[in-house]
């Protein structure tokens, strides 16, 4: 027996819609596998994991706090994906945008005003776009292939705000570690309401960019040519549409966004510089793009989803002992299902029994 | 000093040549596995818990390769049977492959190895400077050797291999000669999960024996960039991969010696100089269309 793929007439509306809740409920259902596998009650593991995140207050502020940059780099991939440009390389764009926006509160403490935060934003938002930049410029020129460029610039972002935190910018007050001055108030980014928890206002700032490009995509001709472009190239060029600014295009949008989430979570939760400042939020990101259709809308739902995958993981280390890694096994797990479920948008499922008869076409 | 030199050279190629030649198969029949870093990491964290559980270093290898098959055989369902983007299924794969590979390690982390033996060829192994590096390595190594001549000779020498390159290059054209287009991708894909999977099982057994979280630090992107710079030929790979290795065991020199660069910058190398190969390569659009597979990371659905 085997399977079949028979393409539908049209895609599927509906599993359109349903094909990232069946991913989710799949993923959910190998995490309580996985959690019983691991020796736990696999109920009461998904419980701790998904739901008592959210009976709290200050644990929906720190959900908050986790689904900003998520939904900011997630928008901003998206536009990448639908062109066809695969930026996989949000992580470094993030820790660049950090580093150039904390150039003001770690280099010029002195500058207080409230002109630095604006300031920082702007800082970050090009640092960001500028690394994103590298291998736009590389696969535009050279036809260099712009994943491998991307991440490779990862690793090498990582080890530039290694060496930034412990070396230069390393607060001389610190007691030796590697770590930045604590960023001062007026670089700080305000809390949305302080009297319940941390969330500030990036996750506000998240949204309203994330609609800013849903409008972008479903509303302008830039939209339309993203998409034109993403799907048929040739038919792009028909219409006069130029592939190369494109490119430049969609990077440079992304590496902004990501570039501001690395500010807003360095000037929002943490207020410093480490070593390390993300756990992964550029991978993950990729994720929240597919989980939301690529679509912004969706991604701001999908990063919201995989913000709880981070903070149920912490509440299952915390109260079950569980490793902290169980966080990534379920997300690469989620992307794989909805990659799985989106083949039926598009396929309808058969099981062949016998291997058929060459050349026999009557079956039509 | 020369010899010793050589030798860390060609324990820092092994892993990468082993990942790249198995992945050029693998691009060679169309597809486009984009999870050889999640692979490679699963292979090293199969073969270290194979060793400690077995105490055998060979066994642990055994585990690497099936651990890195395993995965591979993940992407081939998804990416061949169900036709998924090939781009994101790799790369979910990467994302399941770290995270995995870190829940299975965690409890050996810190534990040390018994390292893999040297198998020494008498009389060979004792010539001056080349005698340990071609005849006095440990057995992976030769593996990766034969594995390089095996490919080369079976892509240009024989009708398999002709079959496999012509459905890298033209999926329609042998479905309609006949051909099992997906049969094929199939065993390459998983031809090229095993390879990533010893090649992970060198660096926890060879190359650093221990397990550390994320150990193969990008070495499975380095890979797919050779498959690149090697425009797909398998010699090339095996040329590009020693001189990664001379790279990245230049730059631990340099440190070692402590020149007034910072550390990180010297780290930073075997990536810079990754960017900047793959710059120079597809700059020469000639050579790269030649031999780039026509329908490369394209979905082939079969009509019945």
């Amino acid at each position: 027996m085997r399977l079949e793929l028979i393409k539908r007439g049209n895609p599927s509306r509906a599993l359109q819609f349903l094909s990232p809740l069946i991913g989710l409920a799949l993923a959910v259902l190998t995490g309580a596998i996985m959690f019983a596998i691991l020796g736990k009650d696999p109920l009461a593991a998904l419980y701790v994991y998904f739901v008592e995140p959210l009976t709290e207050l200050w644990s929906i502020h720190e959900l908050l706090i986790k689904a900003a940059p998520l939904i900011l780099m997630g928008a901003g991939l998206s536009v990448c994906y639908l062109s066809n440009n695969w930026n996989i390389g949000a992580e470094g764009q993030f820790i660049m945008g950090a580093l150039a926006g904390s150039i003001f509160p770690v280099l010029f403490t002195d500058v207080q005003s409230p002109f630095v935060l604006p300031l920082m934003m702007v800082f970050a938002i090009v640092g960001g776009a500028l690394w994103a930049g590298i291998p736009a410029l590389l696969k535009a020129k050279f036809n260099t292939n712009e994943i491998l460029v991307s991440l490779m610039l990862v690793y090498v972002a990582e080890l530039i705000l290694d060496y930034l935190v412990r070396g230069p910018w390393r607060n001389p007050g610190g007691m030796n570690f590697p770590e930045s001055v604590r960023f001062h108030d007026l670089a700080r980014i305000p809390e949305l309401m302080p009297a319940d928890g941390r969330a500030n206002w990036g996750i506000v700032i998240a949204i309203l960019v994330a609609i800013a490009i849903w409008v972008m995509l479903s509303r302008t001709l830039k939209g339309f040519e993203v998409k034109v472009l993403g799907t048929s190239p040739r038919a792009g060029k028909f219409a006069g549409f130029d592939a190369k600014k494109m490119i430049f295009f969609s990077f440079l949008l992304a590496g902004g966004c990501a570039g501001l989430a690395g500010i807003i979570e360095v000037a929002g939760a943490s207020a410093q510089l480490r070593p390390i400042i993300s756990p992964g939020y550029g991978f993950t990101a990729i994720i929240v793009a597919f989980l939301g259709r690529l679509n912004p809308l969706g991604v701001i739902v999908a990063g919201l989803v995989l913000a709880l995958t981070y903070l149920g993981g912490e509440a299952a280390q915390i109260s079950l002992g569980l490793s902290d890694k169980v966080a990534r096994v379920f997300q690469g797990a989620l992307l794989l299902y909805i990659l799985a479920c989106d083949t039926l948008i598009h396929y309808r499922i058969r099981f062949a029994r016998a291997p058929k008869a060459s050349g026999s076409a009557v079956d039509a | 000093m020369l010899e010793s030199i050589l030798l860390t050279i060609a324990t820092a190629a092994t892993p990468l040549l082993l990942a790249a030649i198995g992945e050029l198969v693998v691009e060679r029949s169309g597809t486009l596995n984009l999870g050889v870093e999640g692979m490679m990491v699963m292979g090293a964290v199969g073969g270290f818990v194979g060793m400690i559980l077995t105490g055998n270093p060979f066994i642990g290898a055994l585990v690497g390769v099936l651990f890195g098959t395993i995965l591979s055989l993940l992407f081939a369902f998804l990416a061949l049977t169900l036709a998924t983007n090939q781009y994101a299924t790799g790369l979910a794969l990467t994302i399941l492959g770290l995270g995995l590979s870190g829940l299975i390690g965690e409890p050996y982390v810190g534990r040390s190895a018994v390292r893999m033996p040297v198998l020494d060829i008498p009389v060979l192994s004792d010539i001056p400077i080349v005698g340990r590096l071609l005849f006095g390595q440990d057995v992976i190594f030769y593996i990766s050797i034969a594995l390089v001549i095996g490919v080369a000779w079976f892509l240009f020498r024989t009708k398999q291999g002709l079959t496999l390159r012509s459905i890298g290059d033209n999926p329609q054209s042998a479905h309609a000669l006949g051909i099992k287009v997906i049969r094929y991708r199939y065993l390459a894909v998983l031809f090229g999960g095993a390879c990533a999977g010893l090649a992970g099982a060198h660096l926890s057994l060879v190359y650093t024996p221990q397990w550390t979280e994320n150990m193969s630090a990008g070495r499975g992107w380095i890979a797919l960039a050779l498959v690149v710079f090697a425009s797909w030929r398998p010699a090339r790979v095996l040329a590009g991969a020693y001189l990664f290795g001379a790279v990245s065991i230049g730059q631990l020199h340099a440190q070692a010696l402590g020149i007034g660069i910072p550390s990180q910058v010297l780290s930073a190398l075997p990536y810079l100089a990754t960017v900047l190969v793959l710059v120079l390569i597809s700059q020469n659009r000639r050579l790269t269309l030649i031999n780039t597979p026509a329908s490369l990371g394209k979905s082939f659905v079969p009509d019945r």
